[in-house]
């Protein structure tokens, strides 16, 4: 099915939700609200064969509201199509609801998702640090978290 | 009776183990030696790739990409390398001769990559004498690399819209070379170990994973493959001219250890035949695409020509600019799916990179796989999962 | 004029008696030792060369100091004692799996008599070190004694990897004890005496007793097939060699029972696996090749057996993966045992027969 196709059926089952619909470099991508990311994914996943969540991350718009983006990349074994789901998040007590129940492998970039954005996934498992220590504070792909890490002086050694 | 709960042992395997790979920790709880429950802890590793890549321009990042998946460098150069020229729009003008070369390295990489595997793969499993055989030839091939390069292991060779470097000249035959021994090396391989009782008792039905369960948890490449997935994003999704060769995907449907390690073998030889394939096919030509604004001139151009030398001083000291967007692209890395996502906000950096890494997905299937299996089972699934912490922890 | 030698004994001739019994200890000692020291840089050289590469080439001309520079730099190397161990255990554990190792030698015998004249007379001096008449249950007792020793060092080291491997060296080794202790009772039905100097005696006959086959000396060989591979194999388990070498499989628990000991201690780990191999070469030698028979002199012959042996044991190791852990129970007691017990009531069905 033609990404153009899905686009016009997930309109039509979830006309509230689509936020936006972008065609870049071939490939479409799909913003929605965050309130009903589950039953878009299981939508997706039942209705279009998008069986395999290839990747899921968060973007910080540091600076424009909602500030977070989760990125959802879906890929169909069976016909060998991407697409993508876009879901932006508040930063006010930033959570969205986990897909870990859509697709299994939701659950590591999850936690990897809370513990370098921070990011809080509703009704996860296992939400714990996945990378960082435990005891970290902060989250480090924050745009407001310096890149040579707290409490340090910049790096100055670049010519750049 | 009461029943008592606490008869099982937590034992700590890792980070310092000699079979984990590196930098992996596994809590084990046994009961006896059977593994009741196995929960994997990661991020020894973590060095923050993806918060440099913000403050990196787009060339200044392949060398970090080098640092992933280090027992298969030119995989993620390529990887990232294809997800730029996407991101500019510039797929279509990289040069054959550009393609050709990218194509005979990422397979030799391949090769790399699962030569480690096996030899790690059969050490861990007691075979001892496979993991010296399997060193011989990934030597050859981090000599060519050496050659091409100049670094064995950390080789940033590709090139946005190219390669840093033309093949040295002899090489293409000593690559052939290579190439046509290797089916002879796997059958050595295969003779110590695919009849030997030993080893299939401890491989045959070990660590099984459905297909199903297998892509819920995401699993990708040989693991996949072996579980009876026919996907392989070379001939699926080709990138590179990849479906200009003739090669087969091998799929097998045991789900288990065994089946894994044949895909794999069988794996290396399509590789030698693709490699081969390639250098027939490889013709003299530019080595970098015609895209000025993005591509470094050469030297010759830089001292004779003022606009060439304008382009040469913007390109390095502030990198070249992309329009904004998002684009993924992933590529058939050793080990699955190697993904990049680049979010562009039309600066000479990337707003966003998240890589995907096969590993660190595989390596989530760890616990399904082991769990009421015994304790050498973890060492064999492990092994059979094919892991690089670097890749995992990123 | 043909003289009928004396045998030594202790209270005729005390001094005599003393003196020759501590030379051949002290020889057997020493040549046990050596062996044990170049067994370790044979098998790297060996292993070396079936695995395309030098082995230890360094130290002395071929590396021939190499075994040498090993043990002087472990012996001062420093000694560590974990705080959480039992220290007393700690320290015994090594002793108690060497001591054992090195005893089984002394009923090996390793070639025919030995005669001199001494004050007119002329003595015959058995090489061998003792003659028990029942030292074929000495060397199975001091295999299992060797035992205690990893049990000990897996607990007294309270570090879970050495526990585990303690204890699964204890079900390994009793659980192949029992079959490799079957299998030899074939060989006491043969042969009708415990004594391993009786044992090589009628290996010396031709085959069978029969006059047509005189060419082939009576090796139990040829008699036990089916005992002598349920002896190698359950040998090879006994002393962890690969592929059972599970007690301290490295990639799976770090080291096994000695993964906390260091230095000297765990030197002694290593020496008491190599004089295992030799104790264990030198038994098969001796029960199924015939001893120090052979076209040689006396212990030529049997140490060219005992060295072939070794060499099988490297080469095993360079093929072989390792097994698993229910796997090797599973050989042990549902192949093994119920092959030695056939095999004894096989011998006994064809000693009343002829």
């Amino acid at each position: 099915m033609s990404a153009q196709a899905i686009v016009e059926k997930l309109k039509a089952k979830f006309s509230a939700e689509i936020l936006d619909v972008v065609e870049f470099r071939g490939e479409t991508t799909v913003t929605v609200k965050k309130e009903q990311i589950v039953a878009i994914c299981t939508f997706m996943r039942d209705d279009f064969g998008y069986n395999l969540l290839c990747d899921l991350c968060g973007v910080d718009y540091m600076g424009q509201t909602p500030r977070f983006m989760m990125v959802y990349n879906l890929y169909n074994i069976t016909t060998k199509e991407r697409f993508r789901i876009k879901a932006p998040v508040a930063e006010e007590g930033a959570n969205i609801d986990t897909v870990s129940s859509v697709w299994g492998t939701a659950n590591w970039h999850e936690r990897e998702c809370w513990d370098l954005l921070g990011i809080k996934f509703n009704n996860h498992p296992d939400m714990r640090r996945i990378l960082m220590p435990a005891d970290w504070e902060g989250h480090p792909l924050r745009k407001d978290y310096p890149v040579q890490g707290p409490d340090r002086e910049p790096y100055k050694g670049r010519l750049s | 009776m009461a029943v008592n709960n606490s008869e099982t042992m937590t034992i700590n395997m890792g980070p310092q183990h000699p079979s984990t790979h590196g930098v992996l920790q596994l809590i084990l709880e046994l009961d006896g030696e059977i593994v009741t429950k196995a929960t994997p802890h990661i991020g020894f590793l973590h060095r923050g790739i993806e918060k440099l890549s913000e403050h990196r321009t787009y060339h200044q990042i392949i060398p970090l990409t080098d640092r992933l998946d280090y027992l298969a460098p030119m995989s993620n150069n390529l990887g990232y390398v294809l997800a730029v020229e996407k991101l500019l729009g510039i797929t279509d003008e990289i040069p054959e001769r550009v393609q050709r070369i990218r194509v005979i390295m990422a397979e030799l990489t391949r090769l790399k990559s699962h030569l480690v595997w096996l030899a790690t793969h059969a050490l861990d499993i007691g075979a001892m004498t496979v993991f010296l055989y399997c060193f011989r030839e990934r030597e050859c091939i981090t000599d060519i690399y050496e050659k091409v390069s100049g670094a064995r292991m950390t080789s940033n060779y590709f090139r946005v819209g190219g390669l840093s470097a033309d093949l040295p000249d002899g090489l293409e035959g000593e690559i052939r070379d290579f190439a046509e021994s290797m089916p002879g090396h796997i059958e050595e391989y295969e003779g110590l170990l695919t009849g030997n009782r030993i080893w299939q008792k401890r491989t045959i039905g070990v660590g099984k994973i459905s297909a199903e369960a297998a892509i819920d948890i995401g699993i990708t490449g040989p693991a996949l493959r072996a579980s009876g997935v026919d996907w392989d994003l070379r001939r699926d999704n080709p990138y590179s001219g990849y479906d200009d060769y003739d090669f087969e995907v091998p799929v097998r449907t045991g789900c288990d250890t065994f089946d894994r390690y044949k895909v794999r073998l069988d794996e290396m030889r399509q590789s030698a035949r693709i490699v081969l394939q390639a250098l027939d096919k490889l013709k003299p030509g530019p080595i970098l695409a015609d895209c000025p604004k993005i591509v470094l001139p050469s030297k010759k151009d830089v001292v004779n020509n003022i606009e060439s030398l304008i382009h040469h001083f913007k390109i390095v000291t502030e990198g070249f600019k992309t329009e904004p967007g998002e684009i993924y692209h992933g590529i058939e890395a050793p080990k699955g799916e190697l993904g990049f996502y680049l979010v562009a906000d039309g600066s000479a950096y990337p707003f966003r990179m998240k890589i995907r890494p096969p590993s660190f997905v595989n390596l989530q299937g760890l616990p399904q796989m082991v769990e009421g299996r015994l304790l050498a089972d973890v060492v064999a699934v492990i092994g059979t999962l094919d892991i690089v912490l670097g890749e995992i922890d990123r | 004029m043909v003289m009928t030698p004396e045998v030594l004994t202790l209270s005729e001739t005390p001094w005599l008696f003393t003196g020759v019994m501590l030379g051949k200890i002290i020889v057997a000692f020493v040549a046990t030792l050596l062996i044990v020291a170049y067994a370790t840089y044979a098998e790297r050289k060996i292993i070396g060369r079936m695995q395309t590469r030098m082995g230890p080439n360094m130290t002395g001309p071929k590396g021939l100091l190499q075994p040498i520079a090993d043990g002087l730099k472990l012996f001062f190397k420093e000694d560590i004692i974990p705080s959480q161990s039992h220290w007393f255990a700690f320290i015994l554990a090594p002793m108690m799996i060497l001591a054992p190792a090195f005893v089984s030698i002394a009923v090996v015998p390793f070639g025919g008599d030995l005669q001199f004249t001494y004050d007119g007379t002329l003595y015959a001096v058995p090489m061998q070190i003792t003659d028990l008449n029942i030292g074929l249950l000495f060397i199975v007792a001091m295999a299992g004694l060797g035992v205690y020793g990893i049990v000990l060092a897996g607990l007294a080291s309270n570090s879970k990897y050495a526990l585990l491997g303690g204890i699964r060296s204890t079900a390994q080794m009793i659980s192949y004890e029992l079959a490799v202790g079957l299998s030899v009772v074939a060989i006491f039905m043969l042969s009708e005496t415990l004594s391993l100097r009786g044992i090589v005696a009628v290996q010396q006959l031709p085959l069978w007793g029969s006059d047509s086959l005189s060419f082939l000396p009576n090796w139990y060989i040829f008699t036990q097939p089916l005992a002598f591979c349920l002896f190698v194999v359950g040998s090879m388990a006994e002393i962890n060699r690969t592929p059972f070498d599970l007690p301290e499989a490295e990639t799976e628990l770090v080291s096994g029972f000695c993964t906390e000991y260091s230095a000297m201690k765990y030197a002694l780990f290593f020496m008491a696996e190599y004089a295992n191999m030799i104790t264990v070469s030198a038994v098969t030698t001796t029960l199924f090749l015939g001893g120090w028979g052979g076209p040689f002199w006396g212990w030529i012959n049997f140490l060219i057996k005992v060295f072939a042996f070794m060499f099988f044991f490297i080469w095993i190791r360079a093929t072989f993966p390792r097994l698993r852990y229910d796997q090797l129970m599973y050989l042990g007691w549902k192949i093994m045992l119920p092959l030695a017990l056939v095999n004894i009531v096989i011998t006994g069905i064809a000693i009343l027969l002829w």
